[in-house]
């Protein structure tokens, strides 16, 4: 009970964050310099045509009105049409949304799966081979840009060794998209047992995936290694040691859990990187999810389609985030007392 | 005055090689940037369609583009756009992060909570992201990316800038300070910002590095350098196109000037960081 009530105001304290999430969105479009009337109206317009154009989107009315107006579009989750492709902004974003997250949270699986051994393994024996790997990976993974890894992928996994599919969206032309049921395509094809699809779209996933990961590893793997070495100084981990318990245990069983709390408050910044990350690799891999319409957008200035993306991306990642802060109080119950 | 400082600034270099080795390619950056222009052997922008597409050689180092375009040379010019885009936009970033962390910090109260509140807000936000729509709402220029840039690093120094004058807004020193007739502002600007710095200088060079990845990644979806401008990151996008048919110099080369920036500025940023404050060198 007292869990529950703690969730709920954690979700109380994200409130204010929306509504500045909310706020910045309207801003972005509304309040800086350029006319939106006289772009909308074209560039033949004259100024009477202006005028109405102004007076349809609703610009004539006074700030904290048109705001008023925004919020009451945003409840009914009308987005605005998209001019580029005439369509809402809300189906686009819905639409592709499962492409970019398929993506994103295939590259974190991967990511976590290697980098949290590798920070174990680096903290348990500091000064060995793994210990400077993990260095040599962090130190590389900061410095790289996350469109020239991808490139370079491509260039070694396709174009030398020719084992990876052309970089050119999530599935080969001769394959049929599975039947929708998540959005995913590699589940929903494992779904309908169609796992020749499976394969095609887990081809086209490996690099693009595989770019993500090698850009969200270093952090990763850096606060790995530097929570495990904390906790494994630590008196209890000592007393553990000493009352005789296998090394695997008491990594386990106690290290370990200790050791969680910060990779996960790292796991929400790295998640957000890898939502600014997505749109470049999306643009390298001609990957058909959000961060591709955005880029069309940006390219033709299609403000409602950009105004919807940076506000789809941002509640995604107040949603993580208060996912994760629901997790420290299921990992570490001590979090709870002081919320 | 002046042999002390030498003498420091070898001590600094010579304490650690790996420090050492971050200066030399920072002066080689440095180098780039100021001189880029007269040092290097092509016209950046000038087109010869016969050498179109050649691979790395004696006559153009880093090979030729689908323009004819000396690679080396374009990388070299390049440096010096990049690290201006990076530099202002920390420099601005800098300048009003620790205005407002500081107020926040030594004030407390309302300053505090809405300064705090707006910090937030911005972190609220996939940075990257954040840095696309604000450039698409300013317009798609150079200054633009250069804003957007400084937008979205001023929470790191505004957090930090308020974290170290809180800690010792009540120390001793500034209570003398403070009674010996000093305003709130000159006590903030004269006595406490000066202890703040050093930790601030090294969230700078290691800031720096993030910045450049920032601005080249918009510039490779787009957004602020046009074109013919040689540019890292446009230059990658541009090389993009290539890298399919195996042409991989285009892209590599720019994208490798990028890396070793990124890597100059980390090293240097670890390097302070270890000089300044031992206990959290990893």
């Amino acid at each position: 009970m007292a869990r529950l009530i703690m969730i709920l105001r954690r979700f109380g304290q994200a409130l204010p964050t929306l509504v500045g999430i909310i706020v910045v969105t309207f801003l972005l479009t509304r309040a800086l310099p350029g006319d939106p009337a006289a772009y909308f109206a074209g560039a033949a317009a004259d100024a009477e045509s202006i005028e109405e154009v102004r007076v349809m989107l609703g610009l004539d009315r006074s700030l904290p009105e048109q705001f008023w107006i925004y919020l009451g579009d945003l409840a009914q989750g009308d987005l605005g049409m998209s001019i580029s492709t005439g369509q809402p902004v809300l189906t686009e974003i819905l639409t592709r949304l499962p492409a970019s997250l398929e993506l994103t949270l295939t590259g974190l699986l991967i990511a976590v799966v290697i980098a949290l051994p590798l920070g174990i393994l680096a903290a348990t024996r500091p000064g060995s081979w793994v210990d400077h790997l993990c260095r040599l990976i962090v130190t590389a993974g900061v410095s790289l840009p996350i469109f020239f890894t991808g490139l370079f992928l491509v260039y070694i996994f396709y174009y030398l060794a020719g084992w990876a599919p052309s970089p050119l969206g999530r599935l080969d032309i001769f394959f049929l998209p599975p039947p929708h049921v998540t959005g995913f395509y590699t589940i929903d094809a494992l779904l309908a047992g169609d796992v020749e699809t499976f394969q095609a779209a887990l081809a086209q996933l490996a690099l693009p995936a595989l770019t993500l990961a090698i850009f969200a590893l270093a952090p990763l793997a850096r606060m790995t290694r530097a929570s495990m070495l904390q906790v494994l100084s630590s008196d209890f981990v000592r007393t553990a040691r000493a009352n005789g318990l296998p090394p695997g245990q008491v990594l386990s069983t106690y290290a370990f859990p200790n050791a969680l709390l910060p990779i996960l408050t790292t796991l929400g910044m790295v998640f957000s990187f890898l939502l600014g990350a997505n749109v470049l690799v999306e643009k390298v891999f001609a990957w058909p999810g959000i961060g591709s319409f955005a880029i069309e957008a940006l390219i033709v200035s299609d403000y409602a389609a950009v105004q919807g993306f940076v506000l789809a991306m941002a509640l995604l990642f107040v949603g993580l985030n208060l996912a994760i802060d629901i997790a420290y109080t299921v990992i570490d119950p001590r979090v709870s007392l002081d919320a | 005055m002046t042999a002390e400082a030498l003498r420091h600034a070898r001590y600094v270099v010579t304490e650690n090689p790996v420090t050492l080795v971050a200066f030399t390619l920072f002066t080689l950056l440095v180098t780039a940037a100021l001189f880029g222009p007269l040092l290097v052997p092509y016209d950046p922008l000038a087109t010869n369609t016969l050498v179109a597409l050649q691979p790395p050689s004696w006559d153009h180092w880093f090979g030729t583009d689908h323009l004819g375009r000396d690679v080396f040379s374009r990388v070299v010019v390049a440096a010096r756009l990049d690290l201006a885009i990076a530099v202002s936009a920390v420099a601005l970033s800098f300048v009003v992060g620790s205005v407002i962390g500081s107020i926040a910090g030594y004030y407390g109260g309302w300053a505090d909570r809405i300064i705090s509140r707006l910090v937030d807000t911005v972190m609220a936000f996939p940075l990257f992201v954040l840095a696309m729509g604000i450039v698409a709402a300013m317009g798609n220029t150079v200054e633009n990316v250069v804003y957007a840039t400084a937008i979205i690093n001023l929470p790191f120094y505004a957090r930090m800038a308020r974290a170290e004058v809180n800690v010792r807004r009540n120390a001793g020193w500034v209570a003398a300070a403070r009674l010996s007739g000093n305003s709130g502002a000159r006590v903030l600007a004269c006595h406490l910002f000066p202890n703040v710095l050093p930790p601030m200088m090294v969230q700078v060079s290691l800031n720096l590095g993030w910045a450049i990845l920032n601005a080249a990644g918009l510039s490779f979806i787009g957004l602020g350098v046009t074109p013919p401008t040689p540019e890292w990151g446009i230059m990658v996008a541009e090389g993009a196109n290539y890298i399919v048919s195996g042409q991989w110099w285009l892209a590599l080369f720019p994208g490798l000037a990028l890396m070793l920036a990124v890597f100059t500025f980390n090293l240097m940023g670890d390097g302070l960081r270890d000089l300044i404050d031992p206990q959290r060198r990893t």
